[in-house]
């Protein structure tokens, strides 16, 4: 069991620093080596994905080699694995989409003249609550507003504002103020600078980090079921009290695998969204 | 550099030239008792601030670091608000117009181009024209047009993105983003001073040329005397809080300085600094006597002697000046051959006076041709010529131009006071700052 999850690992992790390196593509001139390059950019990508499935592969296969108990089976379930994937997803993409539309406008007017004064102190609360624990964040929130599922992405929500709010602020901070310059030298409203310079230029940075608010969003959506939220959480509490490794183990598995695949897809996203001519 | 020089309209390159020459496109801007304050600190980056800024000239303003030149250049586009007085563009009070309107009829360059990156040069050169609501045609005819304008070929450069270009290239682009809409004026923040020096020298060259055809109002930041000296119909030095020292003609403040303060700026070389602001072609040179390849020595000779000249100038049959002989050479020749000369000490017309002594000093023969478009022989100068030349333009330079546009600090703006009052006020008020 624990090799298999290892060399899933290993799958992942290769595929994971693979993406690195070909961050910044040369501008090829020749067509042949112009395939090649966008080969080079996008294979990480595909070992990022292969890893995944090949790791989900070898828990299915796993799961239907193993000795199972009645319960274990019942647990497991295809149905009720599927309910429990569902809620964990829905979950965390209702809290990355409450997470966008709070942090990103929020991100924005903290670096505008008027609240400019606000970016750092923001930026070194951004810092240190993203060292808070999560556990402690959706518990404590629990006895405050009440358990369920609304608790739950409350809390999701606190924790996985933070990175987007500073991704947007650090993004946008990180604009040449020059090119802003030139922007209001040639009679652009403030307004058309943000849309038209500052938010393009920041949008690597800002993407990078609601690709990190959703990987901890999946993460941390597991520890809603301690607040009766749903998720994929049970299984692993389940496995924990029950003593039902095979639970435990698909559980933490199916979790991390979502992870992936999510930061997967916030890579391709990445990918695909970056301006030309970064 | 001299092909890079098409047009020859010799005469706008002179200062002194009249007051309306036609084809001016440029507006003239005036500062008006401009002031300017920053939160938090105790002296004014500019001070009571009054400057004319003719039409379709160069303005260029110098001073040290920190003196408020580029501070003064904002306040012309409202970039940076003036905390007391009036901007006036073209006889309209500009200083309380919508800033967005005002700036997208200014021209504005910065350093290095400021282009931004995740746009086509393209599109770069076309948002200030689609921000006035050019229709589409008309902006990419307008893209190729200031591409060729600044020798970029359109079909190579239209879309590219500016990583892809070089630095020289990225400031072209801006320069021509800054013209797309054909704004009366133009403003350059230190345009030139990213590029590496011979860059620099050719892009001062083009600017030169762009602005003999358009005729802009052109005010230009430099910390750099040479280029003010190069560039500039008028200098502006400025001291700290953007106190005039001395606003006048590159001539007269190589020639003339007002104060020590100016003179410690010019530095050393003055006068090697004065060569390099008259052309051989406004000197004027003298004729030659002129044979041609398979001419019989004897007859050149005997139309040298006419003409009581040392030299005769050979040229081949595009009269491009192959050889250069002297009288006794011609008497050791039966015909002349074809075979040009590598040594030649040739000028172009459009070279500086500075160049043409260099030339003459290195060849043995204390004189140089000079040659003109596609390399033409136009005729000889010499070293009295130059000689000449200084003089005459020393002696201009200490009389009173009465063109000279209104600079000054903190005094009464008379638009109709003579120049040489004052310049002496400026002068005085200077004065009495040093002394205090």
């Amino acid at each position: 069991m624990s090799t298999r999850a290892l060399t899933a690992e290993a799958g992942i992790a290769g595929g994971d620093s693979a993406v690195e390196t070909p961050g910044d593509p040369a501008a090829p001139a020749v067509p042949a080596s112009q395939a090649r390059a966008v080969w080079q950019s996008w294979r990480g990508l595909v070992y990022q994905l292969a890893g995944i499935l090949l790791a989900f592969a070898a828990l299915v296969i796993w799961l239907l080699t193993t000795n199972l108990s009645a319960v274990e089976l019942t647990t497991l379930a295809p149905a009720a694995l599927w309910i429990y994937t569902v809620e964990h997803i829905q979950l965390t993409l209702l809290a990355a989409a409450i997470v966008l539309v709070i942090a990103i406008p929020l991100g924005i007017a903290l670096t505008r003249r008027p609240l400019r004064f606000l970016t750092a102190p923001v930026l070194a609360i951004a810092n240190v609550g993203q060292a808070a624990p999560a556990i402690g964040v959706v518990v404590l929130l629990a006895f405050w507003v009440g358990f369920g599922f609304w608790a739950a992405t409350l809390s999701l929500v606190l924790y996985a504002v933070l990175p987007v709010l500073r991704n947007t602020m650090v993004g946008l901070q990180q604009v040449d103020a020059r090119l802003i310059e030139a922007g209001r030298g040639m009679g652009m409203s403030s307004t058309a600078v943000l849309f038209r310079v500052e938010l393009p230029l920041a949008v690597p940075v800002m993407l990078s980090g609601v690709r990190t608010a959703l990987v901890l969003l999946v993460g941390t959506a597991a520890l809603a079921t301690f607040v009766n939220g749903g998720g994929l959480g049970i299984l692993i509490t389940t496995g924990v009290n029950l003593s039902l490794t095979p639970v435990l183990v698909t559980g933490a598995l199916l979790v991390a695998l979502l992870a992936l695949l999510i930061d997967w897809i916030g890579r391709v996203v990445e990918h695909v969204a970056r301006p030309k001519g970064l | 550099m001299s092909e890079l020089i098409t047009s020859n309209s010799g005469e706008s390159m002179s200062t002194e030239g009249s007051t309306t020459p036609t084809g001016i496109t440029g507006a003239n801007i005036l500062l008006d008792h401009v002031t300017k304050r920053f939160p938090g600190q105790a002296r004014p980056a500019v001070d009571g601030l009054t400057m004319e800024i003719p039409a379709g000239k160069i303005v260029m303003l110098v001073g040290p670091s920190g003196c408020g030149k580029t501070t003064t250049l904002k306040m012309i586009n409202r970039l940076i608000e003036p905390s007391e007085g009036r901007i006036v563009v073209d006889g309209d009070d500009v200083t309380n117009m919508n800033g967005d309107t005002l700036r997208r009829g200014i021209g504005y360059v910065i350093q290095a181009g400021g282009l931004f990156p995740h746009m086509t040069v393209a599109t770069n050169i076309g948002l200030v024209p689609k921000m006035l609501g050019w229709d589409k045609a008309r902006i990419t005819a307008r893209v190729d047009e200031l591409l060729e304008l600044v020798s970029l070929d359109p079909a190579l450069y239209r879309n590219r993105y500016p990583k892809e270009l070089s630095g020289g290239q990225q400031q072209r682009v801006g320069v021509a983003r800054a013209l797309a809409a054909d704004p009366p004026v133009l403003l350059m923040d230190e345009p030139f001073g990213a590029v590496d020096p011979i860059t620099r020298l050719r892009l001062q060259d083009e600017l030169l040329n762009i602005q003999e055809e358009l005729q802009k109002t052109i005010v230009c930041v430099t910390h750099d005397f040479d280029e003010a000296v190069k560039l500039g119909d008028w200098i502006a030095i400025f001291n700290e809080g953007a106190q005039l020292e001395q606003y006048d003609t590159p001539e007269r403040i190589l020639g003339d300085p007002a104060n020590e303060f100016v003179e410690n700026f010019i530095g050393s070389g003055a006068g090697l600094k004065q060569l390099t602001l008259t052309r051989v072609a406004e000197v004027g040179f003298s004729d030659a006597v002129v044979g041609s390849p398979g001419e019989r020595a004897a007859d050149v000779l005997a139309r040298l002697i006419d003409a009581g000249h040392g030299h005769a100038v050979i040229v081949d049959e595009r009269h491009r000046p192959i050889q250069w002989l002297s009288r006794r050479q011609l008497g050791r020749l039966e015909v002349i051959s074809n075979v040009p000369d590598p040594k030649l000490p040739v000028v172009g017309y459009r070279a500086t006076l500075n160049d043409a002594l260099d030339t003459m000093l290195v060849s043995s023969a204390g004189a140089a041709l000079v040659t003109g478009r596609r390399d033409m022989f136009k005729g000889v100068i010499d070293v009295q010529t130059v000689m000449d030349a200084i003089t005459r333009s020393q002696t201009a330079a200490v009389l009173e131009s009465d063109q000279a546009p209104v600079g000054l600090n903190t005094g009464v703006f008379h638009a109709q006071a003579p120049a040489a009052e004052l310049n002496e006020t400026a002068s005085d008020g200077a004065d009495a700052r040093a002394s205090q």
